[in-house]
């Protein structure tokens, strides 16, 4: 440590320091208004629900429930509580939520403390806007109380309640210097929320409150959290999924300096040293003899593809009837033509840009983790399942994350982190990834074949869908609980196919699960990355064999839902849809109806025909999320899970006798500045409850670009990613 | 021991002459705006400034700053108002913002040479600095907006 240098950036940053600092600072920053010790006074707070605290300084206090991962939900949950309890935004700092599952859980997680999914501005919609109309009245209340008035006839101002009658106003900063919460609390019902109309701050695109920090350097990731005598780990874990250490070698990574403890894992080692560096040279130096018991040892991406592909072929192999309404086959038997097409995507990494890592302290028999999760849950049963911790002895801080993508929502690094906290007791430990090891010991989205058949009448209406899945189960492994109450079914595997808004006269969709041994998980959009590829360009075929124009067949098929109707409408206006395109480029379109949000996009493309390469040169979205809490952030979502999808025509990662074959941004590229595509995006405020927003801009992508690319060439793109060669002329 | 200057201030390493910057400024001298993604010059999540060149702090050992200027994202400017970091504001440019401190310092390079980039300049400089979240093209609306501002300045 440089004395020096602590003065100025680093002051043995305690817990709650570290945790005030980040969104005390931001605040402070972001609305001028606001001094840094004003910030930090919260004289005497006073709190009329879980949710706030109200400072006799007329500061107000929010907790932000979900963790920030680049979603924006830092600044608009806490928007939320102060459109019902009418603050003054100036006055607002917002605080991240500690583990508290009772006050802060989502219920649309069963009430689990959880960011993903595109859930997080549909669970707490409500439940944040009841909480802040419960903190109004209750400084309502309070002022009336204090002037011996009726509460009906006092109003508010933003953090200011008013007495028209006898012209007083107190500040909702001096009612907190008496008030007193009262023995049972006022509620309401979501009848009584403000209406769209009468909205202050959602929908008016307040600036996101944490950006100051994260171009000043100053907001902190889990990655940054420094305390006094921390120290360093590095985890060597078996190279194939589920193998386990038989025999250590750890003579010569003891000898590397800075290396202080060697820690045996049920699952690998860990090498705990004063530096990063050291731990990992730590790292390097062991020689471990790893069991060779996996299934995973059989998994080999050529190998298992083909095998999905023959599982969705044979229709006698049912699986599991995820979905289906009428009879899907007997319709297609019936029919005057029928349609079928398999599709495949291989297994792809999130490569988040902060790499996983967590630190955690044991003290007796308490631990304290500093963790970038997606997941507080997930820490939790890290500690107390994984690391056996009492529940009451176990505290979680959540820092911002360098990235989720749903690779946060696991909790192996947690695991990490508690294992090694407890064999090294006293000292905060941060254990880092590096990125081999980041991307090597990932939980990718699992590789997949569909088949999806459907049958047209004589009149080339659409009479029945079939749809079949085959991947490796994500639910069996990561929600088990919520795998057997639905009765075996893997939501985030089939996302996409289900709840069609489409009208299918009869539908069937079958799950066809597998288990090779390979921990696969949610990545942004999940399932619906490739079950949309698959439907949006099936059904292009399907309209092609029809006779009919595919955006036609489109509109039949959303005859009862004119929100979706109407983004394709908006899309293919954005993008001129009838205008000539130069030589060489052409223009798809797909649709996409997950998360309670409707999406529709158009994309350019042309294709070199030597490479095989396409080029996406433009997109344009139309989006219907009903209210859109901060239109500008639902375009920056849209965009960048478009940037995302965009990347994904090209990402995987392949598998050879269960060891990935790839390890860093070298050979696993993901899209750069170079290939980015303009992207226009119009938001349709509509007033219908919040969908999900982080996720929907991938899922039209490659559908969208691969019909584009049938027009340019007459081929069909079924697999993810693209195959080049089917493109060279 | 190395000896260098890091945002002005004269500092040192005792750490072994192979030991990346990027470690030393984070975790010796507490500058965790730099920040690690790949380790191998790939991302440039790490890239500070070496003598006024923009450099991946990550693959720089220790041994090679001797006697050099270093800046980093907290040295760019004196209260966090480079005009970099006002339009990365202005533009809402960040989203996860791991990256963003890399990709700023990577942008203050091109605009101390170039003070009116066109877009193909920007990408072919900006290029190396992946961003997971995808905000290259607000990166580019800040870069322009930045270049207008010192040009009016």
């Amino acid at each position: 440590m440089k004395p020096e240098f602590e003065d100025i950036v680093f002051q043995g940053i305690s817990r709650r320091a570290f945790l005030v600092s980040s969104g005390a600072t931001a605040v402070a920053i972001a609305f001028g208004g606001l001094t840094f010790k004003k910030a930090f006074g919260q004289a005497a707070p006073f709190s009329p629900n879980g949710w706030v605290r109200v400072g006799t300084d007329n500061v107000v206090t929010v907790y932000a429930p979900a963790c920030e991962m680049g979603q924006g939900v830092y600044t608009a949950m806490p928007l939320l509580i102060a459109e019902e309890m009418d603050l003054d935004w100036s006055r607002v700092r917002i605080e991240q939520a500690p583990y508290n599952p009772k006050v802060f859980g989502n219920p649309l997680f069963g009430g689990a403390m959880l960011a993903g999914a595109s859930r997080t501005t549909r669970g707490y919609y409500t439940i944040m806007r009841l909480a802040g109309m419960q903190g109004r009245a209750i400084m309502v209340d309070n002022a009336a109380k204090k002037w011996g008035v009726p509460a009906a006839e006092c109003s508010t101002e933003p953090s200011t309640v008013l007495h028209k009658a006898s012209g007083r106003r107190m500040s909702y900063g001096e009612i907190a210097a008496f008030a007193e919460v009262p023995a049972s609390q006022p509620n309401f019902t979501p009848e009584q929320l403000k209406p769209m109309s009468q909205f202050r701050l959602i929908g008016k695109d307040v600036p996101r409150v944490e950006i100051p920090d994260k171009v000043s350097g100053q907001a902190r990731y889990g990655i940054d959290v420094r305390m006094p005598g921390m120290m360093y780990a590095a985890v060597l874990r078996a190279p194939v999924n589920g193998e386990r250490p038989l025999q250590v070698n750890d003579a010569e990574a003891k000898k590397v300096a800075g290396v202080k403890h060697i820690v045996p894992l049920p699952y690998g080692v860990a090498v705990v040293a004063d530096t990063y560096p050291a731990a990992q040279k730590g790292k390097q130096a062991l020689k471990v003899e790893w069991s060779q018991a996996s299934k995973a040892r059989s998994y080999t991406t050529e190998k298992v593809l083909p095998e999905y592909v023959q599982r969705v072929r044979n229709l006698d192999d049912k699986g599991t009837v995820y979905e289906a309404h009428g009879d899907a086959q007997g319709a297609i038997d019936k029919a005057a033509k029928r349609i079928s097409a398999e599709y495949t995507s291989l297994n792809v990494t999130h490569a988040t840009m902060e790499p996983q890592n967590c630190t955690a302290r044991v003290d007796g028999d308490a631990i304290e983790f500093w963790a970038p999760t997606q997941s507080p849950f997930g820490v939790f049963l890290a500690a107390v399942k994984g690391a056996g911790f009492k529940p009451e002895n176990v505290k979680i801080n959540v820092t911002f994350l360098g990235g989720g993508f749903g690779r946060r929502a696991e909790n192996d690094y947690a695991i990490d982190a508690a294992l090694i906290a407890k064999a090294v007791p006293g000292y905060p430990i941060k254990t880092i990834w590096s990125r081999e090891d980041d991307t090597r010991y990932t939980k990718p989205r699992p590789l997949i074949a569909q088949r999806l058949e459907a049958g047209l009448d004589a009149q080339g209406n659409l009479v029945g869908l079939r749809t079949r899945i085959c991947g490796e189960s994500i639910y069996r492994r990561f929600a088990p609980p919520a795998f057997q109450a639905s009765g075996g079914k893997d939501l985030p595997l089939c996302e996409g196919a289900y709840e069609p808004t489409y009208h299918y006269p009869n539908f069937s969709l079958e799950q066809l699960l597998e288990a090779r041994g390979v921990d696969v998980a949610v990545w942004r959009s999940v399932g619906g990355g490739y079950t949309k590829f698959a439907l949006e360009t099936f059904i292009e075929e399907v309209a092609q064999a029809a006779g009919k124009d595919p955006i036609e067949f489109r509109m039949k098929l959303l005859e009862k839902d004119p929100r979706g109707q109407a983004v394709i409408r908006e899309a293919m206006a954005l993008a001129d849809w009838n205008r000539k395109r130069p030589a060489g480029r052409a223009l798809g379109l797909a649709y996409s109806d997950i998360w309670e949000t409707y999406v529709a996009m158009v994309a350019e493309v042309s294709v070199d025909r030597k490479s095989g390469n396409v080029n996406v040169h433009e997109l344009w979205s139309a989006v219907d999320t009903g209210v859109a809490l901060q239109p500008a952030n639902v375009r920056a979502q849209i965009e960048s899970a478009a940037v995302w999808g965009v990347s994904a025509l090209r990402e995987r990662l392949l598998y050879k006798d269960g060891v990935p074959q790839q390890s860093n941004f070298h050979d696993y590229p993901v899209l750069r500045m170079n290939e980015v595509p303009k992207i226009t995006t119009k938001v349709i405020v509509t007033d219908n409850k919040p969908g999900g927003i982080g996720e929907c801009g991938l899922p039209p992508v490659a559908p969208a670009v691969a019909n584009a690319v049938f027009k340019l060439t007459g081929k069909r793109l079924r697999d993810l990613p693209f195959k080049q060669e089917l493109l060279k002329a | 021991m190395i000896k260098f200057v890091v945002n002005g201030r004269e500092a040192w390493s005792e750490q072994p002459a192979d030991t990346p910057l990027l470690w030393v400024v984070r975790d010796e001298l507490g500058l965790t705006g730099t920040k690690f993604g790949c380790g191998m010059a790939q991302c440039g999540a790490c890239t500070v400034h070496v003598n006024g060149q923009p450099t991946r702090s990550c693959v720089t050992p220790i041994s090679s700053v001797q006697g050099k200027r270093i800046t980093t994202i907290e040295g760019l400017s004196a209260a966090a108002d480079h005009p970099l970091q006002k339009a990365w504001i202005a533009e809402q440019v960040p989203q996860c913002g791991y990256c963003q401190s890399g990709q700023i310092m990577t942008a203050a390079a091109l605009l101390e040479k170039n003070r009116k980039p066109t877009r193909e300049q920007i990408v072919e400089h900006m290029k190396g600095n992946i961003c997971r979240c995808g905000t290259y093209n607000h990166i580019v609306a800040a870069i322009q907006r930045a270049a207008g501002e010192m040009q009016k300045a």
